[in-house]
């Protein structure tokens, strides 16, 4: 199997209100992908739900792991799930705003190290590596981001588009396969959006991560993706290549509400 | 302009208060001439005193309101200056010689009102753990500390277990209790853990009080043995000096240890866990085990503390453990800076060391208590020093951010 991701008829329930019906997606090894639709589409939602966030009503999330079997990840506790390899970053920015931009990239190598409160304490020669360790390893990552140079500034006082970027960063750090990516490029102009291209295209590049992208800049998702999901009140209306969702008529219907010719964006 | 503005809002508060005070400041009824006196110069002075209050106030916030930014800097340069080695190292070496002769020097009545602020620097560190790092608000920290304390009474009364053999013990248990406190609050945050945590102390309380075949109730536990110094009889006097320096000992210890965990892999996740808890988890945190391990250390030193506390009054009782000291240790924790270990040290000192030497004052020692606590949250809501995230240097950065 060279599928990463795979979810299979996912429904999540709200009381009444089915925001997810019977959702299946598919990220390949190495594959950007997007997921985009209408505002209430479900899209965070279903976010929410391969993060550990919402325990799902039905439907599998199988991940699979660098080595070993496929594990199904319903209703696993969120750590776990990060341990197995899914970082996100948060639609409204979810930085440690009183830590500076190096300890929220060391966060994220927590759950890559394991020193416990007698290692804190007497700092024998093997934490005091793994410390060492977290700080290059950080650092090296803020270098890649392109965030070295508010390595000790506190993570609230950086401007908007650097925040975004530490977000990737400490996603980064967790050594994820998936990157999952809900509307990084909210709030940035056109410049910064380019950035945001450039960087992701790199991860793809250098890193051979996977992305599952959330974004309402369509010519960011066109540019990027290689496959494109489309939800509408839950539910899945299209999938597949940029060419081939530009032209679904269901796709048109959704955004525009009328049936036209017009292409989006 | 601005002065005329404040000239008059003044006026107003010092007319609206002659109006209300009038009645008991003026007015006196003489029931055995049947007459009414009136004490019209006491308007004029409550009058003079709420337009003066009211002026400086004013002046107070106006002047904080304006420089905000310049007063930063100089609370931040203020801390600069307190990190920079050539300065603290020498402040440090006057500060350990100047313990070290404190009790040589002053009496045996300065030692013991030292060694009861030396065991609320413990405590207040052990809460800056639970509150200042992992921003676990606990309203019941007194519970852990009354847990240490009656485990070295019961201990010793029953089984004759010294002092030495009580501390570990008492810190265990205290742990254990905070584990306990721990596991039903896993969900709480905020404003519904600081209830649960202060009922929680409440039973503690409540059951130490009222369970006489256990704790012997609101008379308590008497004659429990001070520390021993390898088996040799020591006079009241030198019982407190050497406890004065057990708890130098110990508080050292707390400072390294919390030192340590603060910089940590744990104390960065406690300090995530504070500030996200989401993001925290998202980023492979498990909150569990990072609140447990938060309440059973932050509990750990209030049982130490309690087993010392024990030791030095030889007495307890449940009226130590009233809600009021988890105020006290909680208050300690807010005003000398959450998180950070020389703000919260101050601020023990402070507030258990100046109660004291202003007993002329003791009828007002509560009006200036919240007086001051109030002031401080308006002026400096960070605390007398503000923690500072710790600065990592690298030698391959270009351009140097750091000082």
């Amino acid at each position: 199997m060279d599928n990463v991701l795979e979810v299979k008829n996912l429904t999540m329930n709200f009381g009444g209100i089915k925001a997810l019906d019977r959702v299946s997606l598919e990220i390949k090894k190495n594959q950007i992908v997007a997921l985009i639709g209408p505002n209430g589409a479900g899209k965070t939602t279903l976010f929410n739900c391969l993060t550990g966030i919402y325990t799902p009503n039905a439907g599998d999330i199988m991940v699979q792991p660098p080595q070993g079997k496929a594990r199904r990840i319903n209703g696993m506790k969120i750590n776990h799930i990060t341990e197995l390899g899914l970082a996100r970053t948060f639609q409204n920015i979810r930085l440690f705003g009183g830590m500076t931009v190096l300890e929220n990239v060391m966060i994220g190598r927590h759950c890559r190290t394991r020193a416990g409160i007698a290692g804190a304490i007497f700092r024998p020669n093997s934490t005091r590596t793994e410390e060492n360790d977290i700080v290059d390893q950080s650092y090296s990552i803020l270098e890649y981001i392109g965030l070295t140079m508010y390595v000790n500034d506190l993570a609230r006082n950086l401007p908007y588009g650097a925040q975004r970027r530490l977000e990737i960063a400490r996603a980064l750090a967790c050594d994820p396969q998936i990157l999952l990516l809900d509307e990084p490029a909210a709030g940035m102009n056109p410049q910064e959006t380019g950035e945001l291209e450039q960087l992701i295209v790199r991860l793809w590049r250098e890193r051979h991560l996977s992305v599952l992208l959330i974004e309402h800049d369509m010519k960011l998702v066109m540019n990027l993706a290689q496959n494109i999901f489309v939800l509408d009140y839950g539910e899945e209306i299209a999938r597949g290549t940029p060419q081939e969702i530009t032209q679904n008529p269901a796709v048109i219907k959704a955004y525009l509400g009328v049936e036209t010719n017009a292409e989006i964006n | 302009m601005k002065l005329a503005e404040e000239f008059k809002k003044s006026f107003f508060v010092a007319l609206w208060f002659m109006l209300l005070t009038f009645p008991i400041m003026v007015v006196q009824v003489n029931t055995i001439e049947n007459v009414v006196i009136w004490r019209w110069h006491n308007i004029i002075l409550s009058g003079l005193g709420s337009f003066l209050l009211s002026f400086c106030w004013q002046l107070f916030l106006r002047r904080k309101g304006h420089s905000t930014p310049a007063a930063q800097a100089s609370a931040s340069r203020l801390q600069h200056l307190m990190a920079e080695p050539r300065l603290y190292r020498p402040a440090l070496i006057i500060l350990a010689l100047f313990a070290l002769i404190f009790p040589f020097v002053f009496s045996h009545y300065q030692v013991n009102i030292m060694t009861t602020a030396l065991i609320y620097v413990m405590l207040g560190l052990g809460l800056n753990i639970e509150v200042g790092l992992a921003g676990l608000l606990d309203l019941g920290y007194v519970a852990f500390y009354a847990v240490g304390a009656y485990s070295y009474a019961l201990l010793n009364y029953h089984f004759g277990l010294g002092f030495w053999t009580a501390l570990p013990v008492g810190a265990l248990l205290a742990a254990f209790s905070g584990i306990l406190v721990g596991f039903p609050v896993l969900r709480l945050r905020g404003d519904y853990l600081a209830i649960v945590t202060l009922a929680f102390a409440e039973i503690i309380r409540l059951v130490l009080e009222n369970w006489n075949a256990f704790s012997f109730g609101p008379s308590g536990i008497s004659n429990i043995p001070r520390p021993g110094f390898f088996g040799m009889a020591l006079t009241p006097e030198q019982s407190a000096i050497y406890m004065y320096f057990l708890l130098i000992v110990l508080c050292l210890l707390t400072i390294f240890v919390i030192r340590r965990l603060q910089y940590s892999r744990i104390g960065r996740a406690w300090v995530a866990l504070r500030e996200d808890e989401l993001a925290c988890q998202a980023m492979g945190i498990d909150k569990t085990k990072a609140k447990l391990t938060a309440f059973a250390l932050g509990a750990t030193w209030a049982g130490m503390a309690g087993v010392l506390f024990a030791a030095k009054t030889t007495f307890i009782n449940p009226a130590s453990f009233t809600f009021l000291e988890s105020a006290m240790i909680l208050a300690i924790v807010v005003l000398g800076g959450m998180g950070s270990i020389p703000g919260v040290i101050i601020a023990a000192l402070a507030l258990i060391l100046l109660p004291e030497y202003l007993r002329v004052f003791s009828d007002y020692r509560m009006i200036l208590f919240g007086a001051a606590l109030i002031m401080m949250m308006i002026f400096r809501p960070q605390g007398i020093l503000a923690d500072m995230r710790k600065k990592y240097e690298f030698h391959k950065m270009k351009d140097s951010r750091i000082n």
